[in-house]
């Protein structure tokens, strides 16, 4: 009997228990057996022997390796299987069969992907992801809704294809499927596969999907994607690609660009959106630094990343749920109304923006650190500039045009309980992680999940060939130089707001925070959101006729009245059968 | 276990098998026509259908009974070829017959119901009688091993079509133009493929195709058979519905009755397209180099163009039928192009295609069918809601849908992974791209089915709870069985398809 239990992959179990979920009328019952199904999926996970394959199958002639645990897959599922609990608790107050099963089946493909141990079994989950999640936005029930979960559906299943296409490639190259990481480009398959991962990962110009259907997804479904699709591209990535100097530079893009959304940016949801763009960045740079410090810092960054990110898509949920809008014109002085709420927000916007105590401070730096170490000089300037994007945008934007600032009259009751408890542990995670060690908590238990430490290293760790050491990240040296960063921000929003030079109803002012050490920062962000705010609806009309006129061609063609369609039938087709004919006979006489 | 079957059915049985299958179904026709009684039709219709199934088993077991697949060449009336008529089994053919037989056989279960609402009484025994016609002339094409013979199964099967579609008059008066187009266009192919028949006869003297392949060889540089190749692929390639001689099969699909549509989804553009492989491959061969050149620049480019215009017609059709119709038609296209590689690989890939897409059209129409005779509509919006109506009806829709878009674990997705491994090996990936963006269409056309099905509300909320007749749901879900057992291992479909490519290749170069 264990020796079965050790053999499941606690993603498949989720998946199942999702899918039976679907079908269970008892609402109590349900949300019993979706809290239920993480915890026994930790046990598992927790329980799996490291390094060695747990269940394989065979099918289509292919060996697949459906459960293999080692410290790198691990940190991801374990912060998955979290995040799955946390969202089963914040679910609670609804009572959606098909909303929560799914939340529960793409959570569970998520993990099994993390867990699986080949590229087929990594793409077929890589799909039900992308199959399942979709419901998360449909169930918000709008139209624009809809059509954003048919684009976000296509371009999953594109990049479900594109890997598909690769795991071909690699298949017919060498016919090993196995997980071992891609050394350059210019193996068969690496480009269509790291295609694929990028457009999970949100990469620049690959990323309008992630803004585009998140903040149209329903209050719990946001909450849900925001955790498992782009992380999991993150570990593919790390797993697939280390090392990749490409990555560098794309992260720090990454980081950079979505800061100038944020700022002019009006839904605060979008907000979050664009701010997780930003987070992948610091992911993806460390995972293309690929020491194991880098590694290290991709994973833990991942780790509290999801924990956080989580909390902040809560909150918002909270205001969506309660007020019925998060545009931040609308919005201001709920700390009356919803004081839990604010205080978890805070916490949340506290870790991202990695105040010291929190835990995206000890993520962070690992990676910061990397990039110093490296004498990436540039790279770490566009980190550090994007440090100071986030602070603006998600520590300061999100919770002070929501909870303070102009107070915008809305009388409402503080979340419900369920959403209180999810918020609330959540936020006991963040700073739990990110505390000095003093009695058994602190930063010490998530450095003891890292995929490289001395005691456990996964394969991708040995890649660069630099050694593993312990990491310090309350060194006087770190603490200082975020203190400096962020105290001067937080100075420098209290002096405008001070003096009135703060125009609290027009979002699109709040620039970044820094631009009293790095004017032409400033003057950059500046300009750019001048530039956007003109350009953007202007590309946006530009982009809709586009579509418009192609979707007016294809439809004059093919629809049942069109081109293609009309005219007598025999008589044309009789013609084509002539010209058929005449074709082939050419074309055999002449090549 | 097929071969435990040799040993079950009598010898007198297993020795004129090939005989039999074509005979049982053609001796039965007129009796049938003859019947009063619809009901008694029906049953001797299955009884015929099935007999021939159970031959076509025994067929493949004998077949597969000697390592590599063995010939069996049955003369008819004990005239030896090449002067007398062969029957001429081998590994591809066994495997179109079983495909032919098998959905013959579901259809003949399934279509009392089906029929019994869309045919008037009257007719119902001379329905049965045509579709037995129609059962012999594919059983027919694919049996034999002589091309004049050949043409003649091809046009009894083609004027029984005929009558079944124009029969659909009863239901949608459309149907009579799309019979009268399907008759002049399907009799200009039939023409086509005759007229090279006698080029090659004038050329060789002979008509038997395993003769007609030894004695081609002396004539290689006659401009006739090239003539005569040229008709018969094109004569040919009209009955397939290849690209851009499709036209005749949207109307023909959409209006005839829908045990009919069914039918000749599953089966006749596939017999159609064993035939011309039989052509391509075993009557002529890869060394003739003008068959090369037409692979190249005609069936490739026409299969991807199929592909993809036809799937976008697919994705803008409000009529259910018209649009698996359209979608038939891109699937005739994957197939011709994986045939267009020319390679083992590639023909296999097309060969498990086509036993694939003959399961899963097959059971997508049966479903419609099923909607059909209950909720009386063909239109999306008559299928909104109708997950919550008719579950397992639905439910055997949509893992037919997943299956055709190629979701993994389905059929679907074995013979597209087939198709782009052997599109690959030939580094034409301009090709694969072309199959993966024809799938990408094939998700929105068959999403907006189901998204109608599953996620809106039913149109008319007083026809609640009604699922299709049992006489239906137990094909289908037959079928889906079938197509599931073979994305899921499958192995012996796959063997299938590869030993009747290794035939062709093997034999013949």
């Amino acid at each position: 009997m264990m020796s079965f239990l050790s053999s499941v992959n606690p993603g498949i179990l989720l998946v199942v228990v999702g899918l039976i979920a679907v079908l269970l009328p008892w609402q109590r019952a349900r949300q019993f057996a979706l809290a239920a199904a993480p915890i026994l999926g930790l046990v598992l996970l927790v329980s799996a022997e490291r390094g060695v394959d747990l269940a394989s199958a065979q099918v289509l002639g292919l060996d697949l390796v459906l459960f293999r645990v080692d410290s790198l897959s691990f940190i991801f599922a374990l912060a998955f299987l979290i995040a799955a609990f946390l969202n089963a608790i914040y679910a609670m107050h609804t009572d959606d069969a098909l909303q929560d099963g799914m939340a529960m089946a793409y959570a569970g493909a998520g993990i099994a992907a993390t867990l699986a141990g080949d590229l087929m079994t990594l793409f077929i989950f890589w799909e039900i992801t992308a199959v399942s999640s979709v419901f998360l936005i449909l169930r918000a029930g709008t139209k624009a809704a809809y059509q954003a979960a048919m684009r976000y559906l296509v371009v999953q299943v594109l990049s479900g294809v594109l890997l598909l296409n690769g795991l071909v490639y690699v298949y017919g190259a060498g016919g090993d499927l196995s997980l071992t990481a891609f050394t350059s480009f210019s193996e068969p398959g690496a480009m269509l596969i790291f295609i694929a991962f990028a457009i999970k990962a949100a990469f620049p110009f690959l990323h309008n999907w992630l803004q585009d259907a998140y903040p149209k997804a329903t209050v719990v479904g946001a909450v849900v994607l925001s955790a498992f699709t782009t992380k999991l591209a993150v570990y593919a990535f790390a797993r697939m690609f280390p090392g990749f100097e490409i990555l560098i530079w794309i992260g720090a893009v990454m980081t950079v660009f979505p800061v100038f959304f944020a700022v002019i940016e009006n839904d605060l949801r979008k907000v979050l959106s664009y701010s997780l763009n930003n987070q992948l960045g610091f992911m993806i740079c460390a995972i293309g630094i690929g020491t194991p410090l880098a590694i290290n810092g991709a994973a833990g960054h991942a780790f509290a990343h999801i924990i956080y990110k989580g909390l902040l898509f809560m909150s918002m949920g909270a205001v969506l749920y309660r007020v019925g809008t998060t545009k931040a014109s609308e919005l201001g002085g709920l700390y009356k109304s919803m004081p839990w709420t604010t205080v978890f927000c805070l916490i949340g916007a506290m870790s991202i923006s990695a105040f010291p105590l929190f835990s995206g401070f000890v993520a962070k730096s690992m990676t910061m650190s990397a990039v110093g170490s490296g004498g990436y000089t540039v790279v770490w300037l566009m980190l550090l500039f994007a440090s100071a994007g986030v602070l603006e945008h998600s520590g300061i934007k999100i919770p002070y045009f929501t909870f303070f600032g102009h107070d915008a009259g809305h009388r409402v009751k503080e979340a419900p309980f369920n959403m209180l408890v999810a918020m609330g542990l959540a936020a006991f995670i963040c700073i739990a992680i990110g505390l000095p060690m003093i009695g058994g908590l602190g930063y010490g238990w998530l450095y003891s999940l890292l995929p490289c430490t001395a005691a456990a290293a996964a394969d991708v760790c040995l890649s660069s060939g630099e050694p593993i050491k312990v990491y310090q990240p309350y060194t006087l040296d770190h603490v200082i130089t975020q203190l400096q960063l962020l105290v001067l921000a937080i100075l420098a929003f209290m002096t405008l707001k001070r003096f009135g030079l703060y125009p609290p109803e027009k979002p699109g002012t709040i620039l970044d925070s820094d631009w009293i050490y790095r004017k032409p920062g400033f003057g950059l962000a500046r300009w750019s959101a001048e530039v956007w705010t003109k350009l953007g609806p202007a590309l946006t009309r530009l982009s809709g006729v586009l579509a418009q006129r192609t979707f007016d061609r294809l439809e004059a063609a093919f629809s049942p009245r069109g081109a293609l369609a009309r005219g007598g039938l025999t008589t044309t087709m009789s013609v084509w059968a002539a010209v058929l004919l005449g074709l082939v006979m050419l074309i055999m006489l002449v090549v | 276990m097929i071969d435990a079957l040799l040993a079950m059915v009598p010898a007198v049985l297993v020795a004129h098998a090939p005989a039999l299958l074509v005979v049982a179904p053609m001796l039965l026709a007129p009796i049938v026509a003859m019947l009063p009684n619809g009901r008694v039709a029906w049953w001797l219709t299955m009884l015929a259908t099935g007999f021939s199934l159970l031959m076509a088993l025994v067929l493949l077991a004998q077949v597969r009974s000697v390592e590599g697949g063995a010939i069996l060449s049955y003369a008819m009336g004990g005239w030896a070829p090449p002067a007398g008529i062969e029957f001429r089994i081998d590994s591809l053919n066994s495997m179109v017959l079983l495909l032919v037989t098998g959905m013959g056989f579901l259809a003949s279960v399934f279509g009392w119901t089906s029929i019994r609402a869309e045919i008037t009484s009257a007719k119902t025994s001379m329905f049965f009688s045509a579709y037995l016609v129609c059962f012999t002339g594919l059983c027919g094409v694919a049996a034999t091993g002589d091309a004049f013979n050949l043409f003649v199964f091809l046009e009894i099967s083609s004027i029984a079509t005929y009558v079944l579609v124009a029969l659909g008059a009863g239901r949608d008066r459309r149907a009579l133009p799309a019979a009268s187009n399907y008759l002049l266009m399907g009799t200009i192919g039939a023409s086509f493929f005759v007229v090279g028949v006698g080029f090659l006869y004038a050329a060789t003297g002979t008509l038997n195709m395993a003769e007609l392949s030894v004695r081609l060889d002396a004539v290689r540089d006659n401009k006739a058979v090239l003539a005569g190749y040229a008709f018969i692929f094109v004569g040919l390639g009209l009955k397939a519905a290849m690209f851009p001689l499709h036209q005749w099969l949207p109307n023909a699909y959409a209006y005839s009755p829908s045990f009919v549509t069914m039918f000749l989804a599953a089966t006749a553009t596939k017999v159609a397209i064993y035939a011309l492989i039989r052509f391509l491959f075993t009557v002529f061969g890869l060394e003739f180099a003008f068959e090369g050149s037409s692979l190249i620049w005609i069936l490739m480019p026409m299969g991807i163009a199929a592909m993809i215009a036809c799937s976008f017609q697919a994705v803008f059709q409000t009529d259910i039928r018209r649009m698996l119709a359209y979608s038939s038609v891109a699937q005739v296209g994957y197939i011709l192009l994986g045939v267009s590689l020319g390679t083992a690989a590639g023909v296999s890939a097309g060969l498990l295609h086509l036993v694939n897409h003959g399961v899963i059209k097959g059971a997508l129409f049966m479903a419609v069918a099923g909607v059909v005779l209950v909720y009386q509509g063909t239109s999306l919006n008559d299928f909104r809601g109708l997950g919550r109506s008719a579950p397992w009806t639905m439910t055997a829709f949509g893992i037919s849908a997943l299956s055709l878009i190629g979701v993994p674990l389905t059929a679907g997705f074995q013979s597209k992974f087939a198709l782009v491994t052997a599109l690959l090996e030939q580094g034409w990936w301009w090709a694969a791209a072309a199959v993966v963006f024809s799938s990408v269409l094939a998700v929105v056309y068959m999403g907006r089915i189901l998204e109608a099905v599953f996620f809106q509300a039913p149109i008319n909320p007083n026809k609640r709870q009604k699922e299709a007749p049992l006489t239906i749901l137990v094909p289908l879900w037959v079928l889906v069985a079938i197509s599931l057992w073979i994305g899921l291992g499958g192995s012996f479909v796959i063997g299938l398809a590869d030993g009747a490519a290794a035939s062709l290749f093997g034999g013949g170069t």
